[in-house]
Formats: C-alpha cells, sequence, structure tokens
C-alpha cells in the first residue's frame, strides 16, 4: 500500500463494499446490542475503518458532517471530501457527527427532529476505545429480552430515549466493529 | 453481469435510501419521506419494494418474490428477473433459503429467521389516508398520536356489519406509538408482524419508507369487547390438506364448484413434497 493521501482510503469496489457496510449497520440498528464488522475504508487517522467506512456508505453531498475534536485534521476534511464530497458543519446543522463521546459534546446541541418528522435527526458516530456486549442492559424493539452493550456514558442516553420519538441515533465504533443504539432503546446502568 | 451499476440504483440514491431505512428503524412504524426514483416497472408494481431491496441486496443474498404469497405470478417472476440482471444474487422459490425476501400482500407461513429480510410492496403507507386525505393532516395527527379516528372506522364497522369487517391493511400500533399501515396483508398475517426478522416496508409512488426491527411490540387494533381476529377461510387446503395456512378461493367451473388451496406456493408445495394430501390433490397432480 502507497503512502496515505486525500485519495487513497476509500472503497475498492464501491457498490459491493457499501452494500455490505449497510447490511452490517442495518443489523447493528435493528438489533441493538449486535456488534457485527465493518472494513473496505483506509480513513486518515484519528477515524477508526469503521467510522471510515460508515461515512463512505452514509454521506454524500446531501448529508452535512461534523468533525468533532480532534477528528477535525486537514487530512480528515480532504479525504471526506474527496470520497463523499459531504459538507463540514457545525454540530447543530450536522447530519451525522464522528469524534469520541467527549469530543462530540453536549448531546442537546444536535438535532433532535421535529415532532412531524423526528427522521430528521443527527445519527452520532461515537469512536470508542473498547466496544463489548457488556455493560448497560438495552431493552426494546429489535431486542428479544435484554441486550447488554458497553455504552461511554449512561444518563445522556436515558435522557435521549425519553426524547421518543425524537432524537438522534447512535453508532459506536472501534477498530472495525459497530454497534449502535436506537432512540427507541431503553437504557438500564446495569443489568 | 450487466452494465448496469449492482443491484440497479445509483450510489448516492442508494445511499439516500440507506438513510431512510436506518431513521425507519430507529422509529418503528414512522413512515420516512424518501426521494422515490423513477423504476423500470410502473407504480403499483413494487417500485418502493425494488428500491428498498436494491438499497438491502448484497451479491451473496439468496432473494426471493412473492406476489399474494405465490412464486409464479407475473410480477413475482419480473421482479426476480430484475435483480437476477443487475444484482448477480442467486433466487430462490424456498422461504428457508432466502436471505432477503421481497412481498407483495402476504408474510409466508414459514416462521422467519433472524437471518432473513422482509421487504414489503406498499401502496398507501397512511393508515389514516382514507379517512383524511390531507398529509398535512395525518402528519400532525402522528406528531400528536391522535388516533380516534382509526378507532372511530372501526366501530363503525361493528354498527353497520356486527364485528370488524376490515380483513386486510388492518392497522396496527407498532411499539406503542405510531399506527401503521401493514400494507394490505390479510389480518391472518397481522399476529405475524412480531416475527425474528427485519421488516422494510416501501412505498414507491408514496415516497415513503418504514420498518419493523425485530422482537418489536405490534399491535392489532380492537376493543375489548371485540378483540381482534385472525380469520381464514374455514376450510383445509385443498392440495395439501393444511389447516393453518391462509387460504385463496378458486371457482373451479360456472356449476359452483370451488376449491380453497394455499396463497403460500412454496408452503404448499413442500407440504405434497413432505407427502400431505388434500382432498383434490389427486386430480392436481394428475
Amino acid at each position: 500500500m502507497s503512502a496515505q493521501t486525500q485519495f487513497s482510503g476509500g472503497f475498492q469496489n464501491a457498490p459491493i463494499d457499501a452494500a455490505h457496510a449497510f447490511r452490517a449497520a442495518m443489523t447493528v440498528m435493528a438489533r441493538p446490542g449486535e456488534i457485527r464488522t465493518v472494513s473496505g475504508s483506509e480513513p486518515p487517522a484519528p477515524l477508526s475503518v469503521a467510522a471510515g467506512t460508515l461515512l463512505l456508505t452514509l454521506c454524500d453531498p446531501e448529508t452535512k458532517v461534523h468533525l468533532a475534536g480532534a477528528t477535525d485534521t486537514d487530512a480528515v476534511r480532504q479525504w471526506l471530501a474527496f470520497h463523499t464530497g459531504a459538507p463540514v458543519s457545525d454540530a447543530t446543522e450536522a447530519n451525522f457527527a464522528v469524534g469520541t463521546w467527549q469530543e462530540l459534546g453536549l448531546l442537546s446541541q444536535y438535532r433532535i427532529g421535529t415532532a412531524e418528522y423526528p427522521d430528521r435527526s443527527a445519527t452520532l458516530i461515537v469512536e470508542c476505545t473498547d466496544l463489548r456486549q457488556a455493560g448497560a442492559a438495552l431493552s426494546g424493539p429489535g431486542i428479544r429480552g435484554t441486550a447488554h452493550l458497553s455504552l461511554p456514558d449512561i444518563s445522556a442516553f436515558q435522557g435521549n430515549a425519553v426524547l421518543y420519538p425524537l432524537g438522534c441515533d447512535f453508532f459506536f465504533t472501534c477498530g472495525d466493529k459497530v454497534a449502535a443504539l436506537p432512540r427507541s432503546t431503553q437504557i438500564r446502568a446495569e443489568g | 453481469m450487466s452494465e448496469y451499476n449492482f443491484a440497479y440504483l445509483d450510489e448516492q440514491t442508494k445511499r439516500m435510501i440507506r438513510r431512510a431505512i436506518l431513521k425507519g428503524l430507529a422509529v418503528p412504524g414512522y413512515q420516512v419521506p424518501f426521494a422515490s426514483r423513477e423504476m423500470p416497472m410502473p407504480y403499483g408494481w413494487g417500485t418502493g419494494g425494488v428500491q428498498v431491496s436494491a438499497a438491502t441486496l448484497t451479491p451473496e443474498d439468496t432473494f426471493k418474490v412473492i406476489d399474494q404469497g405465490a412464486d409464479d405470478t407475473t410480477n413475482a417472476v419480473s421482479i426476480r428477473k430484475f435483480f437476477e440482471n443487475t444484482a448477480d444474487v442467486e433466487t430462490t422459490e424456498e422461504t428457508e433459503k432466502a436471505t432477503v425476501i421481497q412481498t407483495r400482500h402476504r408474510i409466508p407461513e414459514a416462521k422467519l429467521t433472524e437471518d432473513q429480510i422482509l421487504v414489503y410492496q406498499v401502496p398507501i403507507p397512511e393508515p389514516l389516508r382514507f379517512l383524511e386525505p390531507r398529509e398535512t393532516e395525518t402528519r400532525k395527527m402522528h406528531s400528536l398520536e391522535e388516533y380516534g379516528l382509526m378507532h372511530v372506522k372501526l366501530y363503525e364497522d361493528i354498527s353497520q356489519h356486527g364485528a370488524i369487517s376490515t380483513s386486510y391493511a388492518y392497522p396496527v400500533k407498532v411499539s406503542d406509538r405510531y399506527v401503521m399501515d401493514p400494507s394490505p396483508i390479510p389480518k391472518f398475517d397481522n399476529p405475524k408482524l412480531e416475527m425474528d426478522a427485519i421488516q422494510l416496508f416501501g412505498a414507491g409512488r408514496e415516497q415513503r419508507i418504514y420498518a419493523v426491527p425485530p422482537h418489536t411490540k405490534v399491535v392489532s387494533l380492537d376493543f375489548e369487547d371485540y378483540p381482534f381476529e385472525a380469520t381464514k377461510a374455514d376450510h383445509p387446503c385443498d392440495l395439501c390438506g393444511a389447516e393453518d395456512s391462509y387460504l385463496d378461493e378458486v371457482i373451479m367451473d360456472d356449476a359452483g364448484n370451488r376449491m380453497f388451496v394455499c396463497s403460500d406456493t412454496d408452503y404448499c408445495r413442500s407440504r405434497r413434497a413432505a407427502g400431505h394430501v388434500g382432498r383434490l390433490a389427486e386430480e392436481g397432480a394428475a
């Protein structure tokens, strides 16, 4: 592999790679607590493979992307612009946001949709150092009984779930692993 | 492989549909607007389902299409061929072997598994549309969870017919929040809406996508004194003898003879292959 440039690190076969990545993303969104792997992209640091692959799969000139904290580098901006054409925006307008939980900041600054169009809300891609089926107990649509997922916070996600049917939706990424937490999921600290 | 992009649609269209599917899964039963494309088939032929399938399929999938339960009707055959040509996927008529099943107006009799995805073709996604034609009003009714009108409709069924006469597209409430049109499936299929598979709904002409994740609570609307009833023709299948499957009535001649057969052709075929015999089976085999 040659040195990383803004032109490298995209999908080798965009329709097929994106189809595989979307199936994984859809599966974890439909089954909160499940963990899948996604691959196909080689994004510049500090983006993980999973976060980069989700951005390539879901973002294009129609979606505003917020690069939070350390992810907002020239290399990431150029890579994102070349491969997706997505405009970079601040948190309040973003369709997608990517960064660590600390970098993403207060949830209240993101779009949560409107009562008549709850789909017009942000999807946050939360970079994690660890992603396991342990910790917070999840229940709700997509879950048979109870599922467990290592969430970076509890009360913030509980606050988001209270807004239902409004609220943000989350992907958690760690290396090439991805999990998701839709707003419909109820969260308990221990299970 | 053809000169089309994988699964016919361009990548930007698929991304738009995929974003809608994800939001649909996050808010079960809520209708997400999407920019439906012209497809190489007329509206009403499943363009919504085809677009959702196109955004969902991977080359490794095995694809099945049913139209009112049957694999061999014009609509099902042409959609199956469409994806054979444009997505190069395996196709099958066997429910158990399929990973993605596109359906018009039925849920297969065989229990679907966690590894399967059911894609519905939806003509009118808005359950309140025939009660309130204005989209601005129905959207407000959904946002306020104001579903009294739907109960009035079911009540009027009872006052006119003595029972809830709505027999297909029977409204359901998903996850205690949104009233949803399950597409024109017979109400016999409503209890199966709580399943292990992911359910995606696509309405092409009406430009809406919605979804029901696995294990999601789906309740058919009813009254305490008139509870929901999943009904079917009170008859066994005349080909395979099944008493638990949804039946089509087929007029045999002009002397009033008729037969009942499973609407799910694959279910009927697999039962006959396993040796089950119905009342008219030998004539059918001859």
